[in-house]
């Protein structure tokens, strides 16, 4: 089917027929022809953020909830460069993302034009793939394609740069095609490999499933086959900071999550294990450590669909390309025809050991009656929260590890952080994104103060939209993972980690029109969370916590899984001119 | 409550040396890659190999589909073999690549460069380069009565072996195309 119309419109019926029910931006010179379209409809809602890396953010939080891709529309110039962090957040945990940037008109490109920036240019090493429009008859078809590829094999963020006079030209419009694009990338697993890590499976003394983002990505099915995996075979799940939710916290093979400020229990078994599983993760450095002590005696599988991922940093003995629901869809299969097998017996040793390891109860901490400890903070919020239709997303910092340890997931698409880029400033904007997409449920962003700030701007957003996102802030007043590593690697001279002036966070959300409670002692803790759940609106918690605590278990940089820091006793020195020089 | 003791220094490896445990034999391939013909393909693969510090010895590129609209690049490369598995994996990853091919392995290869090299000279030394560019069968398409300029084909080992002979015979400029290379056979 084509019809004529003006490029403008032709955006918003692309929209329309891909499905899109949000957009998240920000208008200006070079995207009034479609604002204006966008006025004309009531199909889409339009939410109006407060700065351009807040709609690309807010964009993913709705993406990684929905598992749909997220939406964006910004103008040229500054616009488009605004979004560049968000589209580099998004690039590197592998959320399908769509902007739509405005751009000069065709005939000023290359002028320094009011507003002009290469933005194909800019934003090539940080999409996965992005368009420059230059001919109205082809801009639908490159939305379409856009979306396509944003959601088709490894997810990613993409881009489409719309010159102001193709917005204004008519041109024929095509629907969607989905088999118009080369690209298709396979999901299905080789057969043979899949055989051979069954049979792996089934000799496998210490095997461990170490699961990642990848098996969120994979749709809800992924993690329905995973968790029938788990339960069928017994082996220990650990899982990355992307991937918390695919097996329940509450599952009674969960290891907890495993890397740098991962469980005792999950990082041992990574390490002393005969046989790992690596479904849709990436052996990222803040999970393997020092590469060449990492899980030394173990045969390596990896599961991913994208082949770059495999034996980029850890050799790999059984590698599958494909989707995770796919392969893991084949891998029970074959399981099951060859007389679901596997030694029983040592993995029930297995297990004894790793219960063991739990006994060390590596996440205990020294509470306070004085102050509030901010593990003793997320501890109430679960206890608090667990049984609630709940999302969390996060900041970057100590509270974000912290959570990632004391908050329990027990599905998919329920916590959205930072992950590979670590973007202070993502979770308050993701906070609004998730909202949307789920008006009814209860969405808490813990944070901490300095990163809160970042994105600060977006408290507009929220009361304008009446979202009644819960800013939960962990108040250290400090960098804290900065003053951490400081304490650790610098000698204790704690260079520019802390601010010196932070805002009364009551009166800020007064003045934005939002609720804010304080809250400094531990007694009072309970109530003030009751206090913010029971508000019908946004909400900035400013709980007051002890500045100075650290975040453990700790695998300090260049050292291996196996040489945890389990608490603030002999942390001097530990970490070498060697390992400082890392991040 | 520090379970385990970690001896201060106790690491010389650091967590970004990510391959200590694969050959570290560098290795030359050549590489051919079938892109779509669109604005931009050239920059995104010459991004990826600057932004992954990946080497480039020689690139090409031209369209060689006029109707379907596909290009040709020709990437000379060096690596350890885990590098270049990476080149070629993250050059499939690209969108508008169709297909990537390691000339390298997938059998026998021809390679090809053309150059053209002005050499400015008199008496001797004018006969002499005559007499070499024979031997290598480059052709002459330009001369004037102080210079010439030699058009040659070959491997570049061939170009590099020709040029160094003209090097003392007055050699002043040299354009090289970079490497064209095509699998031997059907
Ligand atoms: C945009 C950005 N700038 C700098 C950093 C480096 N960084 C990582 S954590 C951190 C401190 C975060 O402080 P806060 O948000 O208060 O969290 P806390 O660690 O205190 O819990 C900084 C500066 C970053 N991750 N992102
Ligand atoms: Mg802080």
């Amino acid at each position: 089917m084509t019809r004529e119309m003006t490029g403008a419109k032709m955006v918003v019926q692309a929209l329309k027929d891909q499905g899109v029910d949000t957009v998240f931006g920000y208008p200006g010179g070079a995207v009034l022809p479609i604002y204006d379209e966008v006025f004309l409809q009531n199909d889409i809602r339009h939410i109006l953020v407060r700065h351009e890396q807040g709609a690309v953010h807010a964009a993913e939080g709705y993406a990684r909830s929905t598992g749909k891709p997220g939406v964006v529309l910004v103008t040229s110039g500054p616009g488009a460069t605004n979004a560049v962090t968000g589209l580099t957040d998004a690039l590197m945990d592998s959320i399908p993302i769509v902007v739509l940037t405005g751009q000069v008109p065709t005939f000023m490109i290359g002028s320094d034009a009011f507003q002009e920036a290469d933005t194909v240019g800019i934003t090539r090493p940080c999409t996965k793939h992005n368009w420059l429009v230059k001919d109205t008859d082809r801009l639908s078809a490159t939305i379409h394609e856009a979306f396509h590829v944003a959601t088709a094999g490894r997810p990613g963020p993409v881009l489409v740069d719309i010159p102001k006079d193709v917005q204004f030209a008519t041109g024929s419009y095509a629907g969607p095609k989905p088999t118009a694009s080369h690209y298709q990338p396979p999901v299905k697993g080789d057969m043979e490999e899949i055989t051979e890590l069954v049979a792996a499976i089934e000799k496998a003394k210490r095997p461990v499933f170490y699961t990642g983002g990848g098996v969120i990505n994979s749709g809800k099915a992924a993690s329905q086959l995973l968790r029938e995996l788990v339960e069928a075979t017994g082996i220990p799940i650990t899982s990355t900071l992307m991937g918390l939710g695919a097996y329940p916290a509450s599952g009674q093979h969960w290891l907890g999550m495993l890397g740098m400020h991962g469980l005792y229990e999950a990082n041992m078994a990574m390490h002393d294990c005969d046989l790992l599983i690596n479904i849709g993760a990436r052996f990222d450095d803040r999970i393997t450590g020092r590469i060449d002590a990492f899980s030394p005696k173990s045969k390596k599988a990896h599961i991913d669909i994208d082949p770059s991922s495999i034996n980029k940093v850890i050799k790999t003995d059984i590698p599958i390309v494909g989707d995770v629901a796919h392969v893991l869809e084949d891998i029970l299969k074959v399981w099951k025809a060859r007389g679901r097998k596997t030694d029983a017996e040592a993995i029930r040793k297995w297990q004894m050991q790793v219960a063991e390891w739990r006994k060390i109860n590596c996440l205990a901490f020294t509470n306070s009656e004085k102050s509030i400890k901010p593990q003793y903070a997320l501890q109430r919020l679960e206890a608090l929260t667990k049984d609630h239709d709940r999302y969390i997303t996060t900041e970057v910092g100590q509270h974000q590890m912290w959570a990632a340890q004391f908050l329990g997931f027990e599905d998919p698409n329920r916590w959205m952080t930072s992950g590979g880029l670590g973007t202070m400033g993502y979770g308050f904007p993701a906070s609004i994104g998730v909202q949307m997409a789920h008006p009814e449920a209860l969405v808490i962003n813990v944070a901490g103060e300095a990163s809160w700030l970042m994105n600060m701007q977006e408290m507009g957003t929220a009361v304008q939209y009446r979202l009644p996102v819960k800013q939960f802030i962990l108040n250290n007043e400090r960098l804290g993972m900065v003053r951490q590593w400081q304490e650790l690697l610098h000698g204790e001279r704690y260079s520019h980690s802390w601010s010196e002036a932070l805002p009364d966070f009551v009166k800020l959300a007064e003045a934005f029109g939002a609720k804010g409670i304080l809250c400094k002692d531990p007694a009072d803790l309970d109530d003030a969370i009751m206090e913010m759940l029971n508000y019908d609106g946004p909400v900035i918690f400013d709980c007051l916590v002890e500045k100075h605590e650290n975040c453990f278990p700790m695998i300090p940089s260049g050292k291996a899984h196996n040489e945890m820091l389990l608490g603030e006793a002999e942390t001097q020195g530990v970490i070498d001119t060697k390992g400082s020089v890392l991040v | 409550m520090s379970a385990l003791h970690i001896k201060k220094g106790a690491t010389r490896h650091s967590a970004y040396n990510l391959r200590p445990t694969f050959s570290d034999v560098q290795e030359r391939h050549t590489i051919a890659v079938l892109v779509e013909n669109e604005p931009g393909v050239l920059a995104r693969v010459i991004g990826l190999f600057s932004g992954r510090g990946y080497n480039i010895e020689s690139l090409t590129v031209a369209e060689v589909d006029h109707t379907g609209h596909l290009s040709r690049i020709t990437i000379v490369t060096t690596g350890t073999p885990q590098v270049i598995e990476q080149i070629k994996a993250q050059l499939g990853r690209i969108v508008p690549v169709h297909e990537v091919h390691d000339l390298t392995v997938e059998g026998a290869s021809v390679e090809r460069e053309l150059a053209m090299l002005k050499v400015v000279n008199s008496g001797e030394k004018r006969v002499e380069a005559l007499r070499l560019a024979d031997i290598f069968r480059a052709n002459v398409v330009d001369s004037t009565l102080n210079s010439f300029v030699f058009e040659i084909t070959g491997a570049p080992d061939k170009i590099d072996a020709f040029a160094d002979l003209m090097r003392p015979l007055g050699l002043s400029e040299l354009a090289r195309t970079g490497v064209a290379a095509l699998l031997r056979g059907d």
